[in-house]
């Protein structure tokens, strides 16, 4: 069973991002850069599998710019097999994402798709459900656990009420939640042994991926918070939302 | 806390690292590996080591039933670092290592020390015992006792001091006594040995100076052992213990996570040790590692004076407290503390301090690789003449003002600094055993004064200068920095006239008088240096400074605390330069019953 994994270069978690003075998006200069931290969770659940017996081989695909090969050999030096890097200095979103994985699916015949939930620079949660309903697959988003086992996946989930256990026929669309594991650490060695894995570079322009995009008008940074103000009884609180409309 | 920004300075942009990494000798890393090799090393030391740094701290190992016990985090934690692959990163491939340059792993060595430098102990502490065994002990000892330090599975300590003899080796009185069977049997007790008994890994090697009965007396008669907690069956695994007892633990200010222990060697006439090396040049063998040790205390010492910078920074960007000067309406909100001047000197001097000895005491250790490189014995011994009259500098300038800087930190957080709630104090303690040991500052000192600057003509002192001398001449001129060489050049003259007229103070046989006077050479050099390391780190921002962007707040920072230091700190070289030309004894003059 062949698992593919998409990865996505995104600012690192610890930065606290600046906006650009022109207000056209966020400063990357000088910024680290790091893998979405649920696509490194996405990976550890394929390679687990692996381990298992249930997977043989894990592929980690990335669509971005030249320097997004050291995300994806920084996921080969977690473990996966191999990559495939879509070369693009391109903003490509989420319906293109999902068209390009989808294209990427049917050349690999991958069996099963592990995706991070969402990216945390955009956190558009929308790749992995477009993905699936572009393959005609069916899809288990939010996955707190992952179990393979004759040809069905039985996915549990994260809802507003607590859980769900689904049961998802293969081959399927699974994201990864942010409690499916905690991804292993990179060995030394293993860095060194990444840079002689296979990856192959794929140009953007075999894709189709003509679609309605968004524009981003603007960028800024959130209204600074107001102090608040203590107020002496229920009734002046209540007197105060009405006043400003919220009740 | 740590800033990766100030690594990515300090080694790639001020010391090219990426070119030292491509070359052949270091297997031709790219940056790009370097850069996932840092990135793996954070990961392992945020969730592993810094998760228990307060932890440790507060719950240092206890002495229980004749054995050490500790927090179970600092074995998970060490599991983690060697499963990583991060014990051996500067030994050859072929003996298990990454064959990474000394300045990388002394990279990661900041890296998780600043996340927890009581855990970080255990495996510094093995690889300099890995190093000593490497460069002095026989192809068989390497095997059986080097190569499982490599690899982590055995860790390491170093057995010098003793109850009765600390800065003075050649008191000591550890004896070992051949067997007849080619090895000894080693009886005494040591003190101070970091790692000396703890259940963290399979085995310990000791490795321990000691007396041969008959051989000269004093430093001439001093012999290195390898003494195994558990001795080696034939297969080379631990076998049968060794008579060696933990006889107390030492319950210290700081490094707390770090085992401290009190050992006996041989209580029961049954302890047995390996000789390294030639018999009676065990201290030799032993100072030829200590450099490089020096370099990583020195480098500690730094590295907590800048981790107390991060935070205390933190703390004054977020805390308000009262209004800036001109301010006067009470019902105005209160300003952050980083707007008011006097938090802002606490802040730069600290940034001076931990920047500028980060920045020296990596030189150094990228000294150590140049050497490695070098073409021609001549170019090495030049690189080793530089290295050794910068190590007594590194050690002591950066344990003396790296311990400063977290006195100012500590000072930023006002009572809370004070608390255990916050880490500057924790930070603090840690950070006053760096003055103390690898040797004292004090002996620094005298190792800098009466050996290193005056020895072969001064030729190390000149070589010195000449370094320095090139800088200067770089920016001679220099619209912006041209200001800073030319006071550099002139306290650079002071100090040759003060180093001209010591001379000849130890020419004329006067040696109290000179060595009355070294901690103040020591001072007054370490500024001198610091202010080069400042100005090259000038030089560098101001070549890079982008147009616009974040970075350049980053240069210019840089730039400013160039300015910061000769404004503030380098005008302490003519004032001491003063003390020094005056060749003041009168302390030597003072009875003990004076006191």
């Amino acid at each position: 069973m062949k698992a593919l994994v998409p990865i996505k270069r995104v600012v690192d978690y610890n930065v606290r991002i600046r906006v650009k003075g022109d207000g056209t998006g966020v400063d990357l200069n000088g910024v680290k850069m790091s893998v979405n931290p649920f696509d490194e969770i996405a990976n550890e659940a394929a390679l687990k599998l692996k381990e298992a017996g249930v997977i043989s081989e894990v592929v980690v695909v990335t669509i971005g710019t030249a320097k997004a090969e050291d995300q994806l050999r920084s996921e080969l030096a977690r473990g996966a097999d191999r990559g495939i890097h879509v070369v693009t200095d391109e903003e490509i979103q989420p319906l293109q994402a999902a068209r390009i994985l989808a294209e990427l699916v049917k050349r690999e015949n991958a069996d099963v798709v592990i995706a991070g939930k969402q990216a945390i620079d955009d956190d558009n949660n929308q790749t992995p459900q477009m993905l699936a309903t572009l393959l005609d697959w069916p899809q288990a988003t939010f996955a707190s656990d992952i179990k393979i086992d004759g040809g069905k996946a039985t996915v549990q989930r994260e809802i507003d009420a607590g859980a769900e256990t689904l049961e998802v026929d293969l081959p399927a669309v699974i994201s990864a939640d942010l409690r499916l594991n905690e991804p292993r650490f990179i060995k030394l060695p293993d860095i060194m042994k990444a840079k002689r894995k296979p990856l192959d570079k794929v140009e953007l322009s075999e894709f189709d991926i003509d679609v309605p995009k968004l524009e981003v008008v603007s960028t800024s940074n959130p209204p600074a918070r107001e102090p608040g103000r203590m107020v002496k009884s229920v009734e002046e609180l209540v007197a105060a939302l009405k006043d400003k409309g919220l009740v | 806390m740590l800033k990766r920004r100030e690594i990515d300075f300090q080694i790639f942009e001020m010391l090219e690292a990426e070119r030292l990494c491509a070359q052949p000798a270091f297997l031709s890393q790219d940056r790009e590996t370097i850069d996932a090799i840092l990135d793996s090393a954070q990961r392992v030391a945020d969730e592993t080591f810094a998760t228990h740094a307060a932890l440790a701290d507060a719950e240092e190992p206890q002495f229980v039933d004749g054995r050490v016990r500790m927090r179970p985090e600092v074995q998970t934690a060490l599991k983690a670092f060697v499963e990583g692959g991060f014990m051996g990163t500067s030994f050859p491939e072929k003996l298990g290592g990454l064959q990474l340059p000394y300045v990388i792993s002394q990279v990661i060595n900041w890296i998780f020390s600043d996340a927890n430098v009581g855990t970080a102990g255990y495996p510094f502490l093995t690889m300099a015992a890995a190093n000593l065994i490497q460069a002095h002990g026989s192809e068989e000892q390497k095997q059986r006792y080097m190569l499982p330090l490599i690899q982590g599975r055995w860790f390491g300590t170093m057995c010098l001091s003793e109850p009765q003899a600390g800065s003075s080796l050649a008191d000591i009185r550890t004896r070992a006594e051949p067997t007849g069977e080619g090895d000894y049997r080693i009886s005494g007790t040591k003190m101070w040995i970091s790692g000396g008994e703890h259940e963290l890994s399979e085995n310990i090697v000791h490795l321990v100076l000691a007396k041969v009965p008959g051989q000269p007396a004093g430093t001439r008669g001093i012999s290195l052992f390898i003494v195994p907690k558990y001795r080696l069956d034939d297969q080379g695994q631990p076998g049968p213990r060794n008579d060696v007892s933990l006889a107390g633990l030492n319950h210290k200010m700081g490094y707390r996570g770090t085992v401290n222990t009190l050992l006996n060697f041989g209580e029961n006439g049954d302890c047995r040790g390996y000789l390294i090396g030639q018999l009676n040049q065990g201290l030799a063998a032993m100072f030829h590692m200590m450099n490089e040790a020096r370099i990583g205390v020195g480098l500690n010492a730094a590295v907590l004076a800048y981790s107390g910078y991060q935070h205390s920074l933190d703390y004054a960007r977020n805390r308000p407290q009262g209004r800036t000067a001109g301010q006067r309406d009470p019902s105005s909100p209160q300003s952050m503390i980083i707007e008011h001047a006097d938090v802002r000197h606490m802040l730069m001097r600290q940034k001076v301090y931990a920047e500028g000895a980060l920045s020296l005491c990596l030189y150094g250790a990228a000294l150590v690789d140049r050497k490695h490189l070098a073409d021609s014995a001549q170019q090495a011994a030049e690189l080793e003449c530089e290295l050794s009259i910068l190590t007594p500098l590194i050690k002591a300038w950066s344990s003396h003002y790296g311990l400063k800087a977290n006195y100012w930190g500590l000072q930023i957080l006002g009572g809370y600094g004070y608390t255990r709630d916050y880490p500057l104090e924790r930070i603090y303690r840690d950070n006053r055993l760096n003055p103390i040991h690898e040797g004292t500052n004090g002996i620094q000192s005298l190792d800098l004064l009466g050996r290193k600057v005056l020895q072969n003509q001064g030729a190390a002192f000149r070589l010195l200068m000449a370094r320095i001398g090139e800088t200067v001449s770089a920016c001679t001129g220099h619209s912006e920095l041209g200001e800073f060489a030319s006071q550099l050049h002139q306290a650079q003259m002071r100090v040759l006239e003060v180093t001209t007229a010591l001379g000849k103070v130890a020419s004329g046989g006067d040696v109290a008088t000179l060595l009355a006077n070294s901690w103040t050479y020591l001072d007054m050099m370490g500024h001198l240096v610091v202010a080069w390391m400042w100005l090259r780190q000038a030089v560098v921002a101001q070549v890079a400074m982008p147009q616009a962007s974040a970075e350049q707040d980053y240069y210019t920072g840089k730039i400013q605390a160039c300015a910061y230091f000769y404004r503030w700190e380098l005008p302490q070289v003519e004032m001491q330069a003063q003390q020094l030309m005056a060749m003041d004894a009168s302390i030597l003059q003072m009875a003990e019953e004076m006191f």
